[in-house]
């Protein structure tokens, strides 16, 4: 008995970690996927079942409506509607998933944004009724631009089309005939019953004509392992650590994640925005020194050299370094009410650097059905997606966004209120 | 590829990375502790995030005096160890001062009073930013929590009114008078963090283990024997053998029966659970939306 418990932690400890996103209009079942997964991986609790079960028959539902599963705050549940994301976890011997729910349809592009900029992958719900439609697309478009490099494209309700064959083949045509504008190197497409569990976890007996994996398969499978970036070596320093006692007394590390490549002791670095060099002496943590420090890591660097690093800093290799500029082309997501103001003065995050910007010319809004370009609109509100140049006033040290999604993202925020007004990815 | 972190590795880089942004942004940072196994979790992230250097704030503990005694006994251990400075509070002095007044009934839970306190001894020591253990699996009020939870001036949560939190970019910003509560942990589940207290050796209250305990059958949990408990109707104590699966009050937190002696059993019996560990919390249970209410007065 010990043992075997043992060894199943043994086996927990070696579990990968996958964050995904869902996307989906109103009534694609998407809730109804999500209680499915929880429900069959076994991460709904008897006490949370009857809870739902309790407030089904209360709304005199005729079923256990699973989507109150993922229904958050008595705020939304009097106004019929979600404020925002919600994340749900669950686990199967193979990985552990969080996933970033997204429901809600006015606020939308705010919310997949939000969930789709820390996901791995983005499940796409196709009601097979109805096949692509122009939220489809909006949803896929998200997904490329925030640089999601797997999307799995669900065509759910197969048991509301008979479980036709060539209706899934031709809504997948459809999608390919499309998709093949977006930046998303996978995509993959399965054929579901969300409701009756048809190639979710098990394999459908309803469609002996699809020869792929189940959805549950292809989310414990899918490679991500190589989705960092393992070759830009970069160290935004958080904060500097200096203990000032006996045992410790000249000691000063430098506290950070890797956000991108690889530190070893030895390696040559320049320091951003001194330009100085130094070699790494040490990587320290509690558990002891390290040989190698690799995305995404939290660790503690020291160098052999007593130079000038602060936060907002950044440790770089000398023969690959980051762009380092004032003037910086963004594409941004509007998350705020309030619209953007041309020549406006914001404060600007990005890895651990603030600055202050100003927004010196809006160059055009996307138009995020059919992804065209509007040049002459110039107004960018909330859930407006835009491109912009800003000029900042201290250099950033950055990639682009597609190099790599930490040193290429900011957020732009409101110098009076202190909200965060905009998600940027940097061109 | 060899470059791979195991899902725990990556949650406690994420916690590490929040502790550090914190302990960068804000001023004056205290991290809540209760002596639960969260933040316990908490302590340990805060020594590998700063280490060689000590933890850059205090621990702070609002004592509703209606805890265990092995919590107390704990959380004193626990703090000298790890050579923190811990602050303590207690409701009992909110209650002598006339800013907190006590429950009338059979178990009155002093479950709400804490928040009051809490807000004293944030205004007191000038807190702008507490870390908390609390995460997003827990109640689904909690699943929608940012890690970086703004609060206004009278520590009220607006669920309306949350941050955008995109990327690992956390805005800290904030007005005079206004605070952030921290959650580290938000991405981890309870099995993450059994998981992880194993996998770091780390030790927890002995009310977490299994021993033989006077207790009494209310509303589907067993509560244990206290001053603060009165009996009501034919209700009558037994000694079972139980633990707790989460450190609240005792007016509160229930028991349940096991015999699970070591941290592996304990993860043996977590793994086949039916019921969400606040399931046997009380204070969870007095409306469907308890946890939403509280939080929005400034509960933890």
């Amino acid at each position: 008995m010990t043992e075997e418990i043992i060894h199943d932690s043994k086996a927990y400890l070696d579990m990968d970690l996958l964050r995904f996103t869902t996307a989906g209009s109103v009534d694609d079942g998407k809730s109804t996927l999500i209680g499915r997964l929880l429900f069959d991986s076994k991460s709904i609790f008897a006490d949370q079942l009857e809870a739902i079960e309790e407030a089904s028959t209360r709304k005199g539902k005729g079923y256990v409506d699973l989507s109150l599963l993922t229904d958050g705050l008595r705020a939304e549940r009097e106004q019929g509607i979600t404020i925002d994301v919600a994340y749900r976890y669950f686990a199967t011997p193979k990985r552990k998933f969080i996933v970033a729910d997204t429901p809600g349809h006015i606020q939308y592009t705010r919310n997949m944004v939000t969930g789709a900029s820390t996901a791995n992958l983005t499940i796409i719900l196709i009601d097979a009724r109805h096949g692509v439609i122009e939220q489809t697309m909006r949803h896929s478009f998200i997904a490329s631009l925030l640089q999601i490099k797997h999307i799995v494209v669900c065509v759910n309700k197969m048991d509301l089309v008979d479980y036709s064959e060539e209706v899934y083949e031709k809504i997948k045509a459809d999608y390919e005939a499309f998709s093949a504008k977006l930046d998303v190197p996978d995509i993959q497409f399965i054929p579901i019953s969300a409701l009756n569990g048809d190639n979710v976890v098990d394999k459908s007996e309803n469609m002996p004509w699809y020869q792929g994996g189940t959805l549950m398969y292809n989310l414990e499978n899918v490679h991500i392992a190589s989705d960092l970036n393992f070759v830009d070596a970069r160290f935004p320093v958080q904060y500097v650590i200096r203990p000032q006692n006996d045992e410790y007394h000249d000691y000063r590390g430098y506290a950070g994640k890797v956000e991108g490549g690889t530190f070893r002791p030895g390696d040559e670095v320049v320091a951003l925005p001194s330009g100085f060099t130094s070699k790494i002496k040490s990587i320290d943590t509690i558990d002891g020194p390290l040989d190698e420090a690799f995305p995404p890591m939290s660790v503690t660097v020291t160098l052999e050299d007593n130079i000038d690093i602060s936060r907002g800093d950044m440790l770089v290799k000398t023969l690959n370094q980051p762009t380092v500029s004032q003037d910086i082309e963004l594409m941004i997501c509007w998350l705020n009410d309030k619209k953007l103001i041309p020549n406006g003065k914001y404060v600007i995050k990005h890895t651990t650097k603030e600055a202050r910007c100003i927004v010196k010319e809006v160059r055009y809004k996307v138009d995020i059905n059919t992804l065209h370009k509007i040049e002459d609109e110039k107004s960018i509100g909330l859930n407006d997606i835009g491109r912009i140049l800003i000029r900042t006033t201290s250099p950033l040290y950055y990639d682009s966004y597609k190099k790599n999604r930490t040193t290429g993202s900011v957020i732009i925020i409101d110098e009076f209120t202190n909200e965060t007004l905009a998600a940027g990815m940097i061109i | 590829m060899a470059y791979n972190l195991s899902h725990l590795k990556q949650l406690e880089a994420e916690a590490i990375h929040i502790m550090r942004e914190v302990a960068a942004q804000f001023e004056r940072p205290a991290l809540l502790f209760s002596g639960g196994k969260d933040s316990i979790c908490l302590v340990r992230l805060a020594q590998k995030a700063f280490f060689p250097a000590k933890i850059p704030f205090p621990l702070v503990h609002v004592d509703t005096g209606h805890n265990f005694v092995e919590t107390i006994a704990f959380r004193d251990k626990l703090a000298a160890q790890v050579g923190a400075n811990l602050i303590v509070r207690n409701v009992q002095d909110s209650i002598n001062r006339g800013t907190a007044q006590d429950e009338k009934g059979p178990n009155p839970s002093r479950n709400g009073l804490q928040t009051i306190t809490l807000l004293e001894t944030i205004e007191e020591f000038k807190f702008d930013a507490c870390f908390g253990g609390a995460r997003r699996d827990e109640e689904k009020a909690r699943a929608k929590e940012r890690f970086f939870s703004h609060r206004d001036e009278f520590g009220q949560w607006d669920p309306k009114n949350q941050r955008p939190e995109l990327w690992n970019l956390y805005n800290g910003k904030k007005q005079v008078g206004e605070h952030f509560r921290v959650f580290p942990i938000s991405n981890w589940t309870e099995m993450d963090v059994w998981q992880y207290l194993d996998a770091e050796k780390l030790e927890i209250p002995s009310i977490y283990y299994t021993h033989q305990r006077e207790v009494v059958f209310r509303d589907n949990n067993w509560l244990a024997k206290s001053d603060f408990i009165t009996l009501m109707g034919d209700e009558k104590y037994e000694t079972r053998t139980v633990r707790f699966r989460t450190v609240g009050d005792m007016t509160c937190t229930g028991a349940v029966e096991s015999n699970a002696d070591t941290i592996e059993r304990v993860i043996q019996e977590v793994a086949s659970a039916r019921n969400t560990e606040r399931g046997t919390r009380a204070d969870d249970k007095r409306t469907e939306a308890a946890m939403e209410d509280r939080k929005k007065q400034g509960y933890f």
